[in-house]
């Protein structure tokens, strides 16, 4: 299959430069694809311009959804359903519905979000790793930007990640 | 250093304008004192007709639950066999009550806190502890109110305190049972040794790792020593252990035993959770309203994010040992236990206080601090920490307030006024005491690490 997939990739030895390097590439108009590094950097997220995850929406949503299901399920099963006594209490008597509805609460919106993030990644079984550089685990920072989402010349791209204090700048191809 | 930032001194002072605001508070605090006084001493037993119908109802449901308990027959109406005080005077004792152990709980707190800090080797609260630290300077003024209102308002509040309970006709099995938890090694009945020493012993206790945790504070202000804070560390380990012990029997000691005929093993916690995150919210609003004031520049955003998802950690902390014990007892629905809850959920006069409990220390903050940008911001800070706050003082109230009243409680002017004239005692205490060090330790071995915190 053919190489379609392109990138250009800028390998910074240190944290301190690679935040600068994001800083300037943006500024010169690049829009970096993504930066992988062996240790979480602080402080990247913001000079990269990253929005803040909506995922804690989606999993007050799915804590919403937790709850109105135990409920419903409890009232139903032990209100309606097969209505037993237990303790004397009433058919329907809250308090002892709210660990159940705790649970699922707990076990949805945890469910939901893991669901929520694998899905908006992309992250799926047999899903085949774009590994851009081997030594992104060990002790090397690489930024990586995709030609296709940039109109500027690939040559334009490398000078300026170059000048920006990479160690190297390297090309990197996959097939899609 | 290229990491090293550089930050100025600063030190809080206690303008002559902010002393007007707080004792113009105070005053209006004993104006509405002596008008609850008034209102109370007026209003008698039971003005309304219906009003006296419905109290009558709930006090024979309770007293015949009370009756099942297999005590004696004057556990069934307290007030019958010992008239005691006048219903104001009694109100008047119980606010007293509330608020030694409320504002107790936030001096301890604030000392709690700075332990946990250190024993935890935390560096991000580095630059606030001096205000946790300032609020424990209560601590001294809170036990000698809390031994002299005691021998105060003895049998008027705690009903196991009438010496012939333990003997005679008036013979209390329930009382003589857990009388050496009272009065050991003397005589049952008589004076209650144990429990008055172990009241002094523990505020002495606290008092001392206090002055020691403090002296390596503010010893490090000057020679920058690292020792101090591995002094200070070693104090707060074992303050933490012997805070444990006491938190938990100062819990049933100071409040549980106002209900002597009842028992929860879950109580010192439960009042541990109320103290601890009453106490984080009066140190988030003292650093919010130091903030606004244009102090504190080495905390920011992200230290009150921190210290906001302790507020909200903690406020579902509380709502899950309120609730344990809650569900125990109604399933489980012993007389002798359920008459607790009977007497808060079933009586028109607490009622509502049990809901606005629950809706102002649980639904309120949780649903209020749930998103990251309100830990971040003080606007939102403002509204919840007053919420936690006034949550809590009714969640005292609820504690306290029936056992001592039984269906003689309400909740007015007089509850109002009581609180504000203890909170502006402890606001001044607190103020003046956070105005005579650094406002943050510039010594401390993690300042830097704190300025730095990112999250």
């Amino acid at each position: 299959m053919e190489k379609n997939k392109h990138f250009v990739l800028g390998v910074y030895e240190d944290e301190d430069v690679l935040l600068s390097a994001v800083k300037t590439v943006r500024e010169s108009g690049i829009k970096i694809q993504e930066v992988y590094s062996p240790f979480p950097v602080h402080g990247l997220d913001e000079v990269l311009g990253y929005r803040r995850t909506r995922l804690p929406i989606a999993a007050f949503m799915f804590g919403l959804l937790g709850t109105s299901l135990a409920l419903t399920m409890q009232i139903w099963m032990l209100g309606f359903d097969w209505p037993m006594i237990i303790g004397g209490k009433n058919f329907v008597s809250l308090p002892p519905f709210v660990p159940v509805t705790f649970e699922l609460t707990v076990l949805l919106a945890a469910l939901g979000m893991v669901g929520t993030f694998m899905i908006v990644s992309d992250l799926k079984p047999y899903k085949k790793a774009r590994l851009m550089d081997t030594r992104i685990t060990d002790d090397k920072h690489v930024m990586a930007i995709d030609l296709a989402s940039n109109t500027l010349a690939k040559d334009d791209i490398k000078k300026i990640v170059n000048e920006s204090g990479a160690s190297e700048v390297n090309d990197k191809d996959f097939e899609d | 250093m290229a990491n090293t930032t550089e930050i100025k001194d600063e030190r809080y002072s206690f303008t002559t304008g902010a002393k007007k605001t707080l004792t113009i508070l105070g005053i209006v605090g004993v104006l509405l004192t002596v008008l609850g006084t008034i209102l109370s001493m007026n209003s008698g037993h039971h003005a309304e007709e219906g009003h006296a119908l419905a109290t009558f109802k709930e006090n024979a449901l309770v007293a015949s639950i009370q009756a099942e308990e297999g005590g004696h027959a004057e556990a069934g109406d307290h007030g019958g066999g010992h008239h005691g005080s006048a219903p104001w005077l009694k109100r008047i004792f119980s606010n007293l009550w509330i608020n030694n152990v409320y504002f107790t709980g936030l001096a301890i707190i604030g000392l709690f806190f700075v332990a946990i800090q250190y024993a935890a080797q935390a560096g991000w609260s580095a630059g606030m502890k001096r205000i946790p630290l300032a609020m424990a300077h209560w601590l001294p003024f809170a036990g000698i109110l809390m031994i002299v209102s005691w021998f105060l308002v003895n049998h008027d509040v705690f009903h196991w305190t009438h010496s012939d309970l333990y003997h005679g006709d008036h013979a209390d099995e329930i009382l003589i049972g857990k009388s050496a938890m009272w009065y050991w090694p003397l005589e049952m009945g008589s004076f209650p040794l144990f429990y008055v020493l172990r009241m002094v012993v523990f505020f002495a206790l606290w008092y001392m790792f206090f002055m020691w945790i403090k002296k390596e504070m503010l010893a490090e202000d000057i020679d920058g020593d690292i020792k101090h804070w591995f002094k200070a560390r070693r104090h707060s380990a074992v303050f933490l252990v012997i805070f444990a012990v006491t938190s938990s029997v100062a819990a049933w000691d100071w409040v549980m035993s106002v209900d002597p005929h009842w028992f929860s093993t879950m109580f010192g916690w439960y009042m541990f959770a109320s103290w601890w995150v009453n106490g984080l919210a009066v140190i988030t609003l003292i650093i919010v309203l130091l903030k606004q004031q244009g102090y504190l520049q080495v905390v920011n955003a992200n230290h009150l994010h921190d210290i906001g998802k302790f507020i909200f950690g903690f406020s579902i902390f509380w709502t899950y040992i309120w609730f344990s014990q809650f569900l125990l007892i109604y399933y489980a629905n012993i007389p002798e236990e359920t008459v607790y809850f009977i007497q808060r959920l079933e009586t028109s006069q607490y009622k509502w206080v049990f809901f606005v409990n629950l809706i102002l220390n649980f639904f309120l903050p949780f649903l209020l601090l749930m998103t990251r940008d309100a830990k971040r911001h003080m606007s939102m800070l403002k509204i919840v920490c007053p919420i936690v706050i006034a949550g809590h003082f009714f969640d005292f109230y609820l504690m306290i307030t029936p056992g001592v009243m039984q269906n003689d409680g309400g909740f007015g002017f007089m509850e109002i006024g009581m609180f504000l004239i203890f909170a502006v005692a402890f606001l001044f205490v607190t103020l003046t005491n956070l105005a005579k060090a650094p406002l943050y330790a510039k010594n401390h071995p993690m300042l830097q690490e704190s300025l730095h915190h990112h999250i």
